[in-house]
This record gives C-alpha cells, sequence and structure tokens, in this order.
C-alpha cells in the first residue's frame, strides 16, 4: 500500500486541495489588504492634512510693504510701527483706532496687524497645497506672471509662531489660534474639575460598595452603560437645555455678580463635556478597581480597618495608574468633541483670551470646523494647522498617559 | 488611635470580663463611613441624573414641539419636505440621508473591520498585531471634525475626479459616508477581534485535526462561532454613525433633501442640529424646538441600537466564559 | 532527502526516529523512537509533564499551530517523513484525525459536525447515508437519530465525545489520536468510550494518550511508558504488548511508576 502525502487526488476523496490552498493564500491577501487599509487610511489622512499646512500663496499688496520701511515689517519696534500708522493713515481712521484702544497700549503683534490691513492691504489671491507648490512651481509662477502681474507669490508656512500667537481675525493669514487652544484648554480643566471626582467616586461605589442584587444599583450600572453610547450631539442638546438655558443664573456667573450676556460660557461647555465622559470615566476607572486583587482588601480588613480606610490606603493607590490612564483616554477624547460645543455655544469670533469660568469662548475644533465650512481656499490652510496642533496637543497628552503608565507600574 | 492601642493591652493585664469585651466588641456608629458612602452613591446616581435629564429636556421640548399647530405628529414622520419657514416639518428627509451616510459608513466599516479583524485573530503574527492594532487605535482617536475636514478635503475632490464635478455636487452623502466608514472601522474590528479571540481554540484544533486550511477553519468555523458578537460590534458601528455629527456636518451638505442620489448634498438629522444651532438661536421659537424632536428621535434610534447590541454581546460571553 | 527510498517495515504505520521536540529553547521531548503497528490501539501513559500529548500532536503536526515549536528527527507515516517539506499538513490531518481532552463538538447540529470535516474535503456522495453510518460506527446513532439537526452543545458530555470521535471518522482516517479523551467524562461514558475504541481498532489504528493506568491496562494492545529526566525532557523508557509491560516491566522505572500506582 503507497500513500502520498503529497499528491491530493488520494482515495479519491480530497479534490483539489491545491486550490484549497490557492484560495487560502488569495483570501489571507484580502485580510491583510483589509487591514492594511487602516493604515493606507491614517497616512492618506496624516499626509493630506500637511498638504493643506504648507504651500505658495499668491498676495496683491495696495501698498508695497518694502516702501514702508527699509527693514521687514516684523522687525520693527512698536514706535517704529506707529510712526508708519501716523503717517499712512487718515486722521479721521486713525482717531478711530485711537478710541478703540489707544495705539502705545498696543501690543506688537496687533500693530503689525493694523500695519498690514490698514496700510498694505495684503489680499490673498489663491493659495497652493503643498504638492502643487513643489512639483508645478513653474506653472504657477507663469499664470500668476499672466494673470495678475502685480502679485506676489511667497511660500508659506500656515502653521507657524505667529498661528499660535495670534488671536482671531477676519483674515486668514493674520488669523491665530491663541484664544481657541486657551479656550480649549481652559473648558478641559472644568471638565476634569467635575468629572474626575464624581467619575472615580460614582466607580468606588459601584466596585466597592454596591451589592449587585439590588435593583438600583443594577440600574445605575445598566444606565452607564447606556449613557456611555448616546451621541455626543445628545450631549449637547442637554447641555444646551439645562446648563445654558435653566441654570442661567449660575453658568452666566449673575449669581457672583460677573455677570456674561447669558449662559454660553467656559463653564457651561465644561459642564457638558464632563456629563459626556463621566461614563467613560466610570467604566474605565471601575476597570481599574476590579484589577486590585481581593488579597489586599482582606490584609487590610484583617488589621481591623474600616471599609472607606481599606479603599482610601490600598485599593484606589493600587488602582490609581490604571484610573490615571484611563481617564487621560477619555478627558484627550473631550478635548476633540466638536458637536457638543456647537450647541451649548461657542463662538467662533472671540479675540480676548478667557478669563474664569464665566467668559465666552471659542475652542480649537469649534475653529477648525468654523474654517473648515468657509468657501476661500486659504481658511482650509489654517484649518488644516489648526489640525495639525490639536493633534500634537491630543498626542502629548496620549504620550504623558503611557508614560505615567509606565511609570505607576514599575514602581508597583 | 493611641487610645484604643492602650484599651487593648489593658485588657491583658487585667482579668478579661465579659461585659468589658462586649463593650470594646460593640458596633460602632461610625459616621464618616457612613457620609462617604452616601456622597459616593449620590455620585453615582448622577448618570441617572443625566439620563431623566436627557429625557426629561428632550422629551418636554418635543410635547411642545408637537403642540404647536403647524406641526403634527403623523406629518412628522410621513411627509418628506422640511422647510421649518413654510410650516413644513417632514422628518423622513433627514431620517433618509442618516440612513444613506450610515449606509455607506457600515459598507466600508464592516467589510473591512471583520477582515481585519480575522486577519489580526486568526492569521498575524504576534508581532504584526503589536504594530497594527496601535494604527488602528490612532484612527479611533481622531477627533471626527478632523475626519470631516479629511471627507471635505479629500474624499471628495477625490470621488469628484473618478465619477466627474457635474456628477458629484460639493456636498454629498457620499464622501461623508465613505470617511465615516474609515472611522467607525477600528470599532468594528477591535470589537470583532474580540469577539473571535474568545472562540475556544479547541475548535480551531479539531477543525484542523480535519484536515481543514486556515481559511476554511476561520471562515467556516472560528467565524461562525463569534458571530453573534460580530453582529454586536456592528450594531454598535451603525448607532456610532447614525449618531455622528462632525463628518456629516462638513461634508454632507446643509438643507434637508430627499433624494437617493448619493453624489447629491443631503442633510442629516444631527447635521440639522449642528447647522440650526450654529446661529444665535432664540428660545422657543419652532427650530430650537425641532432640535429636541429630532434630538429626542435620535436618542431612541441609538439607545436602542445599544440595548440590542449589548444583550447580543452579554448572551455571546455567557457561551464562552 | 527522500526517505521514501529508505527501507522500512511495513508492520508499522507509524515509526519516529530520534524525534526532539522543542518549545522555544526547552526541549520537551527527547530521543523518541517509537513504532506503532497498524489496526491495534497503544497507549503512552507517563506521569504528568513527561511529554505525551506532544509526542501525540507531532503525529499529525499539530504542533505547527504553537509558534514557538519545532521539531528534530522524522515522523515517518508508512514510510514517508510528514515534516519533509514536500508534505503538506492539511493533508497529514486529514489521513490522522485526532480527537481531544475536552469534548469540542462545533457549535452547530450535531448532523453538521460529521458533515462538516466530510464536505470541506469535497465529499460529493449521500451525506445523510454517511451521518448515518458514521454515527453508528460510533455508537451513538440510536441516542441521537431523532435530534439530528438540534445543536450539539445541547449532548451530555460522553455524547459529547462520541460525536467528536464520529467527527473524526468521519473522513476515514487511517489513525485516530486520542488525547485523554476521556478525562473530562464521568466512568460510565469512558466505558462507553473504551468499548467505542475496541471495536474502532478493526478499522482505524488508535493511539491514545493517558494517565489512568487502568485504562491503559484495559483499554490497549501496546503500551509506551514515558517519563522525564532530570531536565524535564520528556523521553520514552520502554515500550511493548500492554500485557507485558503491566505483568513484566523490563525497566525499573516502569515498574516503580506502575506499582506505585497500583499499591
Amino acid at each position: 500500500m503507497r500513500f502520498s502525502l503529497v499528491d491530493s487526488s488520494n482515495k479519491g476523496k480530497t479534490t483539489n486541495l491545491a486550490r484549497r490552498h490557492q484560495i487560502g493564500k488569495i483570501w489571507h491577501a484580502i485580510f491583510f489588504l483589509s487591514t492594511a487599509t487602516g493604515l493606507l487610511a491614517l497616512v492618506t489622512l496624516l499626509l493630506s492634512i500637511i498638504n493643506q499646512s504648507f504651500g505658495l500663496m499668491a498676495v496683491d499688496y495696495k501698498v508695497d510693504p518694502s516702501t514702508l520701511s527699509a527693514r521687514p515689517l516684523e522687525q520693527l519696534s512698536n514706535s517704529e510701527l506707529i510712526d508708519i500708522l501716523k503717517s499712512n493713515v487718515s486722521k479721521i481712521r486713525l482717531r478711530t483706532l485711537e478710541r478703540e484702544k489707544p495705539l502705545d497700549q498696543r501690543t506688537t503683534d496687533e500693530l503689525l496687524e493694523l500695519v498690514n490691513t490698514q496700510i498694505v492691504g495684503q489680499k490673498i489671491i489663491y493659495t497652493w497645497k503643498l504638492h502643487e507648490s513643489i512639483f508645478r512651481r513653474a506653472e504657477i509662477e507663469a499664470e500668476i506672471a499672466r494673470d495678475y502681474p502685480n502679485a506676489r507669490l511667497e511660500f508659506r508656512a500656515w502653521l507657524n509662531w505667529q498661528f499660535l500667537k495670534n488671536t482671531m481675525s477676519s483674515q486668514a493669514q493674520f488669523a491665530g489660534i491663541r484664544t481657541a487652544l486657551l479656550g480649549s484648554l481652559n473648558l478641559i480643566l472644568y471638565t476634569i474639575l467635575f468629572a474626575l471626582p464624581i467619575g472615580i467616586g460614582a466607580a468606588i461605589y459601584l466596585e466597592e460598595y454596591a451589592r449587585k442584587d439590588l435593583w438600583y444599583n443594577r440600574i445605575i450600572q445598566t444606565n452607564i452603560d447606556n449613557l456611555a453610547g448616546v451621541p455626543s450631539i445628545v450631549y449637547g442638546i442637554l447641555g444646551l437645555a439645562i446648563f445654558v438655558r435653566a441654570l442661567q443664573p449660575l453658568t452666566s456667573g449673575a449669581l457672583f455678580g460677573t455677570p456674561a450676556e447669558n449662559g454660553r460660557t467656559i463653564l457651561s461647555a465644561g459642564l457638558t463635556m464632563a456629563l459626556l465622559v463621566l461614563p467613560i470615566i466610570i467604566i474605565n476607572a471601575q476597570e481599574a478597581i476590579r484589577a486590585v486583587p481581593d488579597t489586599i482588601r482582606q490584609a487590610s480588613y484583617g488589621l481591623g480597618a474600616t471599609k472607606w480606610q481599606t479603599i482610601w490606603s490600598h485599593v484606589l493607590p493600587y488602582a490609581l495608574p490604571g484610573i490615571l490612564t484611563g481617564n487621560i483616554l477619555a478627558i484627550s477624547r473631550a478635548i476633540g468633541e466638536t458637536a457638543p460645543l456647537i450647541l451649548v455655544g461657542a463662538s467662533t469670533f472671540i479675540t480676548s483670551d478667557p478669563n474664569g469660568p464665566f467668559s465666552h469662548f471659542t475652542a480649537l475644533p469649534i475653529q477648525i470646523y468654523n474654517w473648515t465650512t468657509r468657501p476661500q481656499e486659504q481658511f482650509r490652510n489654517i484649518a488644516a494647522a489648526a489640525i495639525i496642533v490639536l493633534m500634537t496637543t491630543l498626542l502629548m497628552i496620549n504620550a504623558l498617559a503611557i508614560l505615567l503608565r509606565n511609570r505607576y507600574s514599575k514602581k508597583i | 488611635m493611641e487610645n484604643q492601642l492602650l484599651k487593648i493591652r489593658s485588657t491583658k493585664d487585667k482579668l478579661i470580663e465579659t461585659n468589658e469585651i462586649s463593650q470594646q466588641l460593640r458596633k460602632r456608629l461610625r459616621l464618616s463611613e457612613t457620609l462617604i458612602q452616601t456622597l459616593l452613591l449620590i455620585f453615582g446616581a448622577v448618570s441617572i441624573l443625566t439620563t431623566l435629564g436627557i429625557v426629561y429636556e428632550l422629551g418636554k421640548e418635543s410635547w411642545l414641539f408637537f403642540g404647536r399647530e403647524e406641526v403634527s405628529l403623523v406629518e412628522f414622520l410621513t411627509t418628506t419636505t422640511w422647510q421649518p419657514v413654510a410650516g413644513k416639518f417632514g422628518v423622513l428627509p433627514l431620517i433618509n440621508a442618516t440612513l444613506m451616510t450610515s449606509f455607506f459608513a457600515m459598507l466600508v466599516s464592516l467589510p473591512l473591520g471583520l477582515s481585519a479583524a480575522i486577519y489580526l485573530s486568526e492569521y498575524a503574527s504576534a508581532r504584526a498585531r503589536s504594530l497594527l492594532k496601535p494604527i488602528l487605535e490612532i484612527l479611533a482617536g481622531i477627533p471626527t471634525v478632523v475626519y470631516g475636514y479629511f471627507a471635505l478635503t479629500f474624499m471628495t475632490p477625490l470621488l469628484r475626479s473618478i465619477f466627474g464635478s457635474d456628477t458629484v455636487q460639493i456636498y454629498n452623502t457620499l464622501s461623508a459616508g465613505l470617511v465615516m466608514g474609515i472611522m467607525i472601522l477600528p470599532l468594528v474590528s477591535s470589537m470583532s477581534e474580540d469577539a473571535l479571540n474568545a472562540v475556544p481554540n479547541s475548535l480551531r484544533e479539531a477543525a484542523y485535526s480535519l484536515g481543514a486550511t486556515r481559511l476554511e477553519t476561520a471562515i467556516k468555523v472560528v467565524v461562525p462561532a463569534a458571530l453573534s458578537g460580530i453582529v454586536a460590534a456592528f450594531i454598535l458601528g451603525v448607532s456610532r454613525a447614525v449618531g455622528e455629527t462632525m463628518i456629516v456636518a462638513i461634508a454632507a451638505g446643509s438643507g434637508p433633501a430627499f433624494t437617493l442620489n448619493p453624489f447629491r448634498a443631503a442633510e442629516t438629522m444631527t447635521g440639522y442640529i449642528a447647522r440650526i444651532s450654529g446661529g444665535d438661536l432664540a428660545y422657543d421659537t419652532p427650530d430650537y424646538n425641532s432640535i429636541f424632536a429630532i434630538g429626542l428621535l435620535l436618542f431612541l434610534v441609538t439607545l436602542v441600537l445599544n440595548m440590542i447590541s449589548r444583550r447580543i454581546a452579554a448572551r455571546f460571553r455567557e457561551v464562552y466564559e | 532527502m527522500n526517505t521514501d527510498n529508505l527501507p522500512h517495515n511495513n508492520n508499522y504505520v507509524i515509526e519516529t526516529d530520534r524525534l526532539n521536540i522543542y518549545y522555544g529553547n526547552f526541549l520537551a521531548v527527547k530521543d523518541v523512537n517509537l513504532k506503532i503497528p497498524p489496526r491495534k490501539i497503544t497507549a503512552i501513559i507517563g506521569p504528568s509533564g513527561c511529554g505525551k500529548s506532544t509526542v501525540l500532536r507531532a503525529f499529525n503536526r499539530m504542533n505547527d499551530l504553537i509558534p514557538s515549536a519545532r521539531q528534530e528527527g522524522r515522523v515517518l507515516f508508512h514510510g514517508k517523513n510528514i515534516y519533509d517539506p514536500d508534505v503538506d499538513p492539511v493533508q497529514v490531518r486529514r489521513m490522522i484525525g485526532m480527537v481531544f481532552q475536552k469534548p469540542n463538538p462545533f457549535p452547530k447540529s450535531i448532523y453538521e459536525n460529521v458533515a462538516w470535516g466530510v464536505r470541506i474535503n469535497g465529499f460529493s456522495g449521500n451525506m445523510d447515508d454517511l451521518v448515518e453510518e458514521t454515527l453508528r460506527q460510533a455508537a451513538l446513532w440510536d441516542e441521537v437519530k431523532d435530534n439530528l439537526h438540534k445543536s450539539a452543545l445541547a449532548l451530555s458530555g460522553g455524547q459529547q465525545q462520541r460525536l467528536c470521535i464520529a467527527r473524526a471518522i468521519a473522513v476515514k482516517p487511517e489513525i485516530v489520536l486520542m488525547d485523554e479523551p476521556c478525562s473530562a467524562l464521568d466512568p460510565i461514558a469512558t466505558l462507553k468510550i473504551e468499548d467505542l475504541m475496541r471495536e474502532l481498532s478493526a478499522r482505524y489504528t488508535i493511539i491514545i494518550v493517558t494517565h489512568n493506568m487502568q485504562q491503559a491496562a484495559r483499554a490497549s494492545d501496546f503500551t509506551a511508558f514515558f517519563t522525564m529526566d532530570e531536565d524535564r525532557a520528556g523521553m520514552m523508557v520502554e515500550f511493548g504488548l500492554t500485557s507485558q509491560i503491566f505483568t513484566r516491566p523490563k525497566n525499573k522505572q516502569t515498574e516503580d511508576y506502575i506499582t506505585g500506582r497500583f499499591g
């Protein structure tokens, strides 16, 4: 009797093993490519954003800046800038500007913007993406020379130091994200302030105190799991109805004597975000607390500690790294959330830094949304630059989470 | 504390009397313990208050909305024009657009997500998995507004260059849906992978010992065994797609339109809410009330989907744990 | 190397030739030279951790599925080394089936469990007949014939294990490997499986790993005794007729183990 392990036609029972293997190989490739699509999507997304953040722009001037000063405008001092303004702007216009804010009280950036808007009159004709700027440069130059002989072609990094420092402006090239970034950070501060203690407290209750067989504890647990799946925009609606409208005296600061005109304040937004991330924080913290071995609790009880003493001095320290890691990730989600902020009324044109819980505000994702939806190409460019800032912020927060986890997990 | 220690020591020196011991062992009223427990219970109850708040506010404002003389529930649910200015409140165009974007999203995320899950769980080496999984996780952590930007500035131009800019409008449901699919992909793949991983290895071994190839083992044994977990992932993905706001607000278009053409602009439920509330919205207007009515619809749909998903997933866990 | 041309004794279905098996750097089984006669029941016994299951899984290349496992030496199936590069492991497993420690029916119907392996191997005959014939062979037909389309998970543990045996023999393998098939079963179910093994041995070669000494003594024709050395590497100590091993063991270690167990 000869047996062959190689030949698939053995006994006539196994048909076409080679074909089965071939089909297997094809699907193996399909499965791999599907997974790689994720990678492809990520790379495409990042590249397309970088592509929009740098590139050529064609600008037109009413007055050539080089006729105003021998040195580049950016290098001039305040008094030199004021001199330029005084000698080039009409008296009436100058008086209006003085009334808005005296010139000698303005910062260099503000003065520079005045010079740019009032005198130079820089106007963006068109902007190009990075890949066009590199590969079609000659073509672009020819096109501009033909259609706009007076225009100048400049390479622009939309993500630059000015962009981080400047406040909002109606012109893309002067706009910055300072107020938006500060708004986002302030907002998150209130979110953390409310969500963290309540979330961890609720998690402790559910894991350490709640008897699972009591109906109300089961309801609380089910409810938290369900809340985690509610769309963020519904939280926005809730925030609008409760914090902005119903609790207006509180959230506008009227009760404290520093009233904003309505409840569309950082406090309202922070509270709304707190409700949004609360279920995630609770679930994460619960998992971390559940991972604490029971032997630790028993050792503590064995020494005559009360329940709270056990939790406070043994369970919580042990669970803390896990709680922190999970929650930093929850909070980073809040930084990127946009929809609820639209509902609670983040404004998009805010030029002053947020001061305190009752100030009106704008936030980074809101600014990105607003710029994205504008028709002019240059706003897409600064939206891309703002996206890079947002994603870098998120990346740093996540790195912090990983750092914390590694550091604490070594200790235990 | 010190006082207590002294007391305990003193019992050693003296003859122990029963009533003295029972004195020491007596139950104490620990006020702080009770207070802390109550406080923590209240923290836990905040989530209940949130739910009640959502239900109450959505319900109340919806009630006001349907109480208006120009609005009727039947018309709301059956007519196909949404024009608040003209007093026409038919929600179907908004629902239709939501279904379309969600459909395209699932068209991308279900096959890709499931394939990726099969690859990661059944094929990938430990090293490949440790490389590929974080990438999918990064994809899950990108803010949705960024996806919206991507849809408008990359996907739409791409579609327009493929199908022609006459066919494809600048705002369209297909672009928004496809990008939403990329956004949901990590959710579907990681939940499905969990389900596949939960299938006991003994089943794979049984299949291999019968002369099955890797593909036959994966497709004909492991996937069917994990099916309910995969279905749960899929339903949760649908729920996420229905509730997603920023991508559709940016890329799907503003202005309700009742169309089945994927290349045309159409506003979804979430997109409508975002647009209406984006301006300075005056309280107690039909617009104001309408976002609550649509919000209620959204809340109910996603809640039901989530509950079904969780129920299925729980039953799946029961089978294998 | 073409092993087909090497002289080999047709009296054996499986012969191992200086078989070493590693998990990573750990030598789990060393220098096993074992010859399995056809259509007999061969039991592999020994203390736990001595590599019995590892050896068994080497016979149908199930160890391929463990990334860190590798082997040296040869496993000859009718004289052909199943680890030769031109050998398809899928084909090996089709011809050498396996029954596992815990019953592991697919979460499908009883009928589908039996039909599945046959179907993927491209069977085109009458499936109903084949399922019935197989279930009869596995002594399960009378118990399940009215419930063929119910879930296999609804069966008792013993029935599930007999279903797994039916599933394995449905593809008509030459050898059935059994890895402690009764360890999860009660004594009555165990006896049923042993009876079944006896009947099946008329058609199939059966190799069974067990740490139940009575089972080996009762149910097998040949016995291989394994133990481990001071480095925890498993090795074969003695192989022979079951009657000889249990009554007149040649090796001191075998004797100690068997008498130790039997008191």
